[in-house]
């Protein structure tokens, strides 16, 4: 059995209904989990880009980017693994007001994460934290072992940045229609 | 007629969206969801032949076997619910056979989608994973535009079938018919670029190769490729051997033409594919039953695959060069950078591979002097009567596997089987496309005695439609591929699979077709040759003996090249 690998895949796709069930009916086929899931426009009008996460081999994984990348509407797909992105997540807490006010080891801890505060009322208070996945774990962790009591946790897909330089969509498709001019008259 | 102004219904817009597309024939089956469709394709029937099938699922593999036959695309068109959901075996099958076809399907009104309304299936859900696009019209001016992007993905690149819903209300709402032509679509590459110092390595890899060997796929067939393979195999003077579904690549006796890959391949072929220092595969996919165990399968070879889906290169086996393109290109490109060589004493190495087959395995199926008939011998028979000229079509099992191995051709788009689903049933509705496609070729239908019951229903489509099939069904009382295995892998325990058959002559006399059963051997030659002088539809059924198995055969999960030659 080969060793798994987390690997960051980024998709970017056509902006019709469905294209979501198709990738996602990639991942069921091989029976590999989605560990973390983005979907957005990207920088091009009418393109969506998909950043998903999970943990399989690297057979899997050319399979998977084989499949996807057969998908009619999905413009391209690759892999990356940590050591070839910058990738960060956003995770909000909820704690009560009474708890932030009255805790210093709380107020401590949030401000040492560099958590910023979204909203606050007199019941509860939301802080928000941007970062990587070790950095969110690390900061729940640390308020469950204090006792403090996240009253709601929720926590963002991942989204990543490649290191090497990416060719941009607009690229690719701008080449891919100069291959093909012939038939576009 | 159309001023540009004139609205008329998604229906009739349908219609002459499928006659713009070249669209002659479809094979369907009308339903509550699909009838406004139906009811506009009666004002053209002048241009559009329908075939009344008489199962949906009868349909897909008829509209195949038009695809396979003729190099168009086949189209069938069914109602929603149950009709559509018929209609997936044979979805799946193309999309593994990469068999061009367009599935137009009913559905109802999009303001019901959702409501579990009457016969509502989310029909685009289900078939995304098993074809080559789905889509949901759900307003009519969505119409010309779905079909026209449907026909070309159908038939370009890697071929395969194109799912549409048609909603209810796209089907009665009014549109202006606005012509549409799709032959470009920028998320989908469909003529790789190719890159050039690939085809520089494989042409070197090829010309200071000693015991160089080519695998023939489909893929040659469906890229309009076989000049282009026959100059490339002549010039490099290449021995190759073909997949199930590339037997008719070139004709069987051309002399580089070594036969069957596989688990019932020929064996020298087997043999060779582990001895040889290139192998160049052309448009096939390294599927298990041509590889065997994958462990030992031409490791000591320099491979080469030339493909035009990406997906295929080292998915199954490692590739040395990939050569990503359309091969009518590739092969082309790589003809002109070929020395012209003398293999002769490497070709001549296939020879006593070849004699052991035919001592061992061959002779005794197609001359066995005594005894009941065997598979073999009839298709040889048939094969021979017909100047080894005609359509083969074959169900799935042992009587596919004869076929493949004893069945010869001397022109392209000849050969009409299952080869990656393995549908059982596939035989009888295809030999229906097949015919309708090509009015001018005979078509030999060969099929068991399980696989006729699974679409026996279609015999009414061939009465109807007055089709020649020249329907061979071999006989044995077994579902007999899962018998063989049976014996050889599960002590003869043969759980479930004789059959308790009907007196198939007096099925095809119910619908009106001629038939004679052969026993012996004296009589086989005389009853092919009443089938084949028959004017329209006949069915000679031929006994064969019980436990009739199909050699050599490479066992699951062996070495490709570690053939049994008798059990």
């Amino acid at each position: 059995m080969e060793d798994t690998v987390l690997y960051t895949i980024i998709v970017h796709s056509e902006n019709f209904s469905g294209i979501l069930n198709q990738i996602a009916a990639v991942f069921t086929r091989l029976q590999v989990n989605i560990e973390s899931l983005n979907v957005s426009a990207s920088s091009m009008k009418n393109v969506h880009k998909f950043t998903i996460s999970c943990k399989t081999t690297p057979k899997n994984m050319d399979k998977i980017l084989g499949q996807i990348n057969k998908k009619m509407d999905v413009i391209n797909a690759s892999c990356y693994t940590d050591d070839e992105i910058f990738q960060s997540e956003i995770a909000m807490f909820k704690i009560s007001t009474d708890e932030f006010k009255n805790s210093d080891d709380t107020s401590r801890l949030l401000r040492g994460y560099n958590t910023h505060i979204v909203e606050v009322t007199p019941d509860f208070i939301v802080v928000e934290l941007a970062g990587s996945s070790e950095a969110i774990n690390s900061l729940y962790r640390e308020l469950t072992r204090i006792g403090c009591a996240v009253k709601q946790f929720v926590r963002s897909g991942k989204v990543a940045v490649t290191a090497s330089p990416l060719e941009k969509v607009s690229d690719l498709l701008a080449k891919r229609a100069e291959r093909y001019k012939d038939r576009l008259q | 007629m159309n001023n540009g102004n004139e609205k008329i219904s998604g229906s009739e817009a349908l219609i002459r969206a499928l006659i713009q597309e070249g669209v002659d024939t479809i094979f369907g089956y009308p339903g509550g969801a699909i009838m406004p469709v139906y009811d506009a394709l009666f004002d053209h029937l002048d241009k559009i032949r329908h075939i009344l099938v008489r199962h949906e699922q009868g349909a897909t593999h008829a509209a195949e076997g038009y695809a396979r036959a003729s190099g168009k695309t086949g189209v069938c068109m069914v109602t929603g619910g149950p009709g559509a959901t018929n209609t997936l075996t044979g979805i799946a099958d193309a999309m593994l056979d990469s068999t061009p076809i367009v599935v137009l399907a009913g559905q109802i009104a999009t303001e019901f989608i959702g409501t579990d309304a009457f016969q509502e299936v989310d029909f685009t859900c289900v078939t995304q994973p098993i074809c080559k696009w789905s889509y949901q019209i759900s307003s009519p001016e969505e119409i010309t535009w779905a079909v026209a992007r449907a026909f070309f993905i159908a038939r370009s690149g890697r071929p395969g079938p194109v799912v549409l819903s048609i909603a209810k209300n796209a089907q009665v709402g009014l549109t202006a018919y606005v012509p549409q032509k799709v032959n470009y679509i920028r998320s989908y590459d469909d003529d790789p670029e190719i890159d050039m110092s690939r085809i520089e390595e494989a042409a070197a890899a090829i010309n200071s190769a000693k015991k160089p060997f080519v695998l023939a796929g489909q893929g040659i067939e469906l890229g309009n490729a076989q000049d282009e393979f026959r100059a490339f195999v002549e010039k490099g003077d290449l021995p190759f051997g073909c997949t199930l579904l590339g037997l008719s690549v070139l004709p069987s006796s051309h002399p580089l033409n070594m036969g069957m890959l596989g688990m019932h391949g020929n064996y020298c072929n087997n043999v060779k594919t582990n001895e040889c220092d290139v192998l160049v595969a052309v448009g096939m996919r390294f599927d298990d039953r041509v590889t065997g165990n994958l462990e030992t399968y031409a490791r000591q070879a320099k491979v080469i695959h030339l493909d035009i889906d990406p997906a295929e290169i080292g998915k199954n086996v490692p590739v040395d060069i990939p050569v990503l393109g359309n091969c009518r290109k590739t092969l082309a490109l790589l003809t002109e950078r070929l020395s012209r060589a003398d293999r002769s004493e490497w070709k001549d190495s296939f020879e006593a591979y070849r004699r052991e087959e035919y001592e061992k395995v061959i002779r005794k199926e197609l001359y066995p002097g005594s005894g009941p008939l065997n598979m073999g011998e009839v298709v040889n028979a048939v094969s021979e009567a017909v100047g080894h000229n005609a359509i083969l079509v074959t169900d799935v099992g042992q009587n596919q596997m004869m076929a493949a191995r004893y069945f010869k051709f001397t022109s392209m788009r000849s050969i009409l089987t299952s080869g990656g689903m393995g549908t059982m049933g596939y035989c009888i509705p295809a030999a229906v496309g097949a015919c309708v496609a090509r009015p001018d070729r005979t078509v030999c239908a060969f099929t068991g005695d399980g696989g006729l019951q699974m679409t026996v229903q279609e015999f009414g489509t061939i009465m109807e439609q007055k089709l020649p099939v020249k329907l061979i069904l071999l006989n044995n009382s077994y579902l007999g591929n899962v018998r063989q295995w049976q014996q050889l892998f599960f002590n003869r325990r043969y759980a479930f699979t004789h059959l308790e058959n009907p007196d198939f002559q007096m099925v095809a006399s119910a619908y009106g077709i001629p038939s004679r059963r052969v026993t012996e051997r004296p009589g086989l030659k005389d009853a092919i040759r009443e089938m084949l002088e028959t004017d329209g539809p006949f069915l000679l059924e031929a006994c064969v003996a019980e436990e009739g198995n199909v050699m050599p055969m490479t066992p699951p999960g062996q070495s490709i090249d570690n053939m049994l030659m008798e059990c």
